[in-house]
C-alpha cells in the first residue's frame, strides 16, 4: 500500500530571471519526470525554519528522458519563500514533493480545436499542455508585463497576447484578446487568477464549450488531507460529502461547470 | 527497549501519535508513511451530521508557524464509520477518534454512535477556535468542562481523552474540572487564537478573521502547559504543539507526557512521525532508558 513517495532532495540545474520577478528552474528528478502530467505541481520547501509551509508552483515542462522538470514562477515580495528560491542557484539542491493533483485531460481534445488560455503566473502551465496536446491549437497568453515564454508557445501554435498596457497584442485581457481576433475553439484549458477563470467558465458556458479550469488556493499539506485548499463544487465531493472539492488533491484542474468561483 | 506506553488500559506500541485535523483519517498520508509504525492515529474531528466549514482562504501561513481556521469540515458520523474506520483497521495501530460537536447532544450523539465501533479511544474536541458554536466555547469554562465530560462519560465505551485549550488565564483550572468529570486522559494543546493582517490587501489572512496558530513558534507555550497540567491532575496526558524532531518530542515527554501527537510538522514533512518514533529510540539508547515510561515527567 506503501509506495515510494516523499519529500526528495533533488539538484537545481539552473535559474534564471526570464522577465520582471519571473524565474525559470531546471530541476533534475527522475522520478517526478517519470510521473508527472501537464497541470500537475510540485510542492518547494525553502530552507528557511521561519517559513515552514511548502510553495505549490505549477510544472511548465516536463523532460521525461533526461528526467528533469521546469518550474516558472513569480518572486511575490521581499523575504517571501519564492525570493529564497529565486536566489539559489545551479548544484544547489532543493527539497520538493510531487508530482502532485490531477492535471489537465488530454484525450479529450482529440481531433478538437483546443484554446489553452493562461494568465499571469497560470502561463507556465500551459507550456507542457501545449506540447503534448495533438491537434490544432490556440494559444492566448495575458501578461502584466513581459512576455515570457513567447518563443516556446510559437513554437507550438498560433500565438495571441494580451498586455495589461498594450505594449504587445492585445491591450487588456485574455478576454479581450479572444474577441478582438474572434477566437473560437471545441475545448478550453485555461489557469490564471480567479477573476480570468471566472470570465472564462461564463464564456464557456454561454457558447457551450468544454472547458477546464486550473484553480490555486492557499495550501497546507498539498496531498488532500489538511482540507486548507477547498473551492466551492456543485456537486458533493468525495470527501467529506459537503460541496467542497479540494485543490490540491481533486484539482487542481475541475471542469468548469464542476465549480464555482 | 521498551517503547509501549499505556492510555487509561489502552496499550500503544510507542507515544508517537497524530494531532487532529493534520493527517484526516490517514489514508492521503499512507502513501508517505507506513501507518503501522505509529502508536496511534487521531483522526480529524467527526460531527453528528457533516459539516461544510469556513470559507477560504483557510490557512496563512506565520513566523516559524501557521494559522488555521478549516472550520472542522468533516463528512459526519455515518461516512466515517463506514469508510474511515475499516481503512484505518487494515493497520497495526489504534485507532483514536476526535469527537466534535455544536452542543452536548451532538458530541452525545457521535459517542454512542461509535460505542460498539473497533476504535481505541475518543478524543472531545472541546477546544477548536475556529468553530462559532460548540468546540472551544466548552473548553475555556471549567464548569462547562466538567459538565460535558460527566455527560460524554455516559455514553461512551472507549476510554475518553479531553483535548484543553490554551487559550485560558489558567489550563491547570480545566484540566482539574475534566479530571473530576472523570476524564481517562487529557490531550493539549490545541491551536492558540491569533490574526494575521494582510497590509498590501488591508485585510485579513484569513475569511475567519481569527485562527489557531500551532507549529513549532507555539513550542514553548505547549511545554510549559503540559508540565503545569502534569503537576496539577493524575491523568496521562497527550502533549503536542509544534511538535517537529525527535527532540521536541523528548521535551514533553519528560515536562509529564505520556504520549505525543505530531501535527503541523505533517505538513512540511510527511515522513514526521515516523522520524520521531526511530528519534525516541536513539535517545533511549543514547541515555540507557529501557523503558519509555521511566522517561515521562522526570524533569520537574
Amino acid at each position: 500500500m506503501m509506495s515510494n513517495k516523499g519529500k526528495e532532495s533533488a539538484v537545481i540545474l539552473s535559474q534564471e530571471c526570464i522577465a520582471p520577478d519571473i524565474y525559470s528552474m531546471w530541476i533534475q528528478t527522475e522520478k517526478i519526470a517519470a510521473e508527472a502530467v501537464p497541470g500537475q505541481f510540485i510542492s518547494m520547501y525553502t530552507k528557511d525554519g521561519s517559513k515552514l509551509l511548502p510553495r505549490p508552483i505549477s510544472l511548465c515542462e516536463v523532460e521525461c528522458q533526461k528526467g528533469q522538470i521546469r518550474v516558472v514562477y513569480r518572486v511575490t515580495g521581499a523575504g517571501t519563500g519564492t525570493e529564497q528560491f529565486s536566489r539559489m542557484k545551479a548544484g544547489d539542491t532543493i527539497d520538493i514533493l510531487g508530482p502532485l493533483g490531477n492535471g489537465f485531460p488530454l484525450d479529450t481534445a482529440k481531433g478538437s480545436r483546443a484554446m489553452l488560455i493562461g494568465g499571469g503566473i497560470g502561463v507556465p502551465p500551459m507550456l507542457e499542455l501545449a506540447k503534448q496536446l495533438d491537434g490544432e491549437k490556440t494559444l492566448v497568453m495575458g501578461y502584466r508585463d513581459g512576455q515570457f515564454l513567447k518563443e516556446e508557445f510559437e513554437q507550438q501554435g498560433s500565438l495571441f497576447i494580451a498586455t495589461e498596457d498594450g505594449s504587445a497584442g492585445t491591450r487588456g485581457n485574455v478576454m479581450d484578446a479572444i474577441a478582438a481576433n474572434e477566437l473560437s475553439a471545441d475545448i478550453i484549458y485555461a489557469c490564471g487568477p480567479s477573476p480570468m477563470l471566472r470570465a472564462i467558465k461564463e464564456y464557456a458556458e454561454e457558447k457551450k464549450i468544454v472547458c477546464y479550469i486550473s484553480m490555486e488556493e492557499k495550501m497546507a499539506c498539498g496531498i488532500g488531507a489538511c482540507l486548507a485548499c477547498v473551492c466551492q463544487s456543485k456537486e458533493v465531493d468525495g470527501h467529506s460529502h459537503v460541496h467542497n472539492k479540494r485543490i490540491c488533491k481533486d484539482g487542481p484542474v475541475f471542469l468548469s461547470t464542476e465549480v464555482e468561483i | 527497549m521498551n517503547t509501549t506506553v499505556n492510555l487509561a488500559g489502552v496499550e500503544l506500541k510507542n507515544p508517537v501519535m497524530t494531532a487532529s485535523g493534520t493527517f484526516g483519517s490517514g489514508e492521503e498520508y499512507s502513501e508517505f508513511v507506513d501507518l503501522n509504525r505509529l502508536g496511534a492515529v487521531v483522526t480529524k474531528g467527526v460531527a453528528n451530521v457533516p459539516w461544510t466549514g469556513n470559507p477560504t482562504p483557510r490557512i496563512a501561513e506565520t513566523y516559524g508557524g501557521m494559522m488555521n481556521a478549516i472550520g472542522l469540515q468533516n463528512p459526519g458520523m455515518e461516512v466515517f464509520c463506514r469508510r474511515d474506520i475499516p481503512f484505518l483497521k487494515q493497520f497495526d495501530t489504534r485507532i483514536i477518534v476526535n469527537v466534535c460537536g455544536k452542543s452536548t447532544e451532538d458530541y452525545c450523539e457521535v459517542v454512542e454512535r461509535l460505542a460498539d465501533e473497533p476504535v481505541d479511544m475518543l478524543e472531545i474536541n472541546i477546544s477548536c477556535p475556529n468553530v462559532k458554536e460548540g468546540g472551544i466555547a466548552f473548553g475555556q469554562n471549567p464548569k462547562a468542562v466538567e459538565a460535558i465530560t460527566k455527560e460524554i462519560k455516559r455514553y461512551a465505551k472507549q476510554p475518553v481523552i479531553m483535548k484543553l485549550s490554551p487559550n485560558v488565564t489558567d489550563i491547570t483550572e480545566t484540566a482539574r474540572a475534566a479530571e473530576a468529570g472523570g476524564a481517562d486522559v487529557l490531550s493539549l494543546i490545541n491551536t492558540l487564537t491569533g490574526m494575521k493582517i494582510d497590509i498590501h490587501r488591508q485585510t485579513f489572512a484569513l475569511a475567519n478573521k481569527t485562527g489557531g496558530v500551532s507549529g513549532p513558534a507555539v513550542k514553548p507555550i505547549a511545554v510549559r502547559m503540559v508540565y503545569q497540567v502534569g503537576q496539577a491532575v493524575k491523568l496521562p496526558i497527550i502533549g503536542m504543539g509544534g511538535i517537529s524532531s525527535y527532540e521536541d518530542a523528548i521535551e514533553f515527554i519528560l515536562a509529564g507526557a505520556t504520549a505525543v501527537s505530531v501535527g503541523t510538522a505533517n505538513f512540511y514533512n510527511p515522513a514526521a512521525t515516523v522520524e520521531i518514533a526511530d528519534g525516541i529510540e536513539r535517545y533511549m539508547e543514547k541515555y540507557h532508558f529501557e523503558n519509555i515510561r521511566d522517561m515521562v515527567g522526570i524533569v520537574n
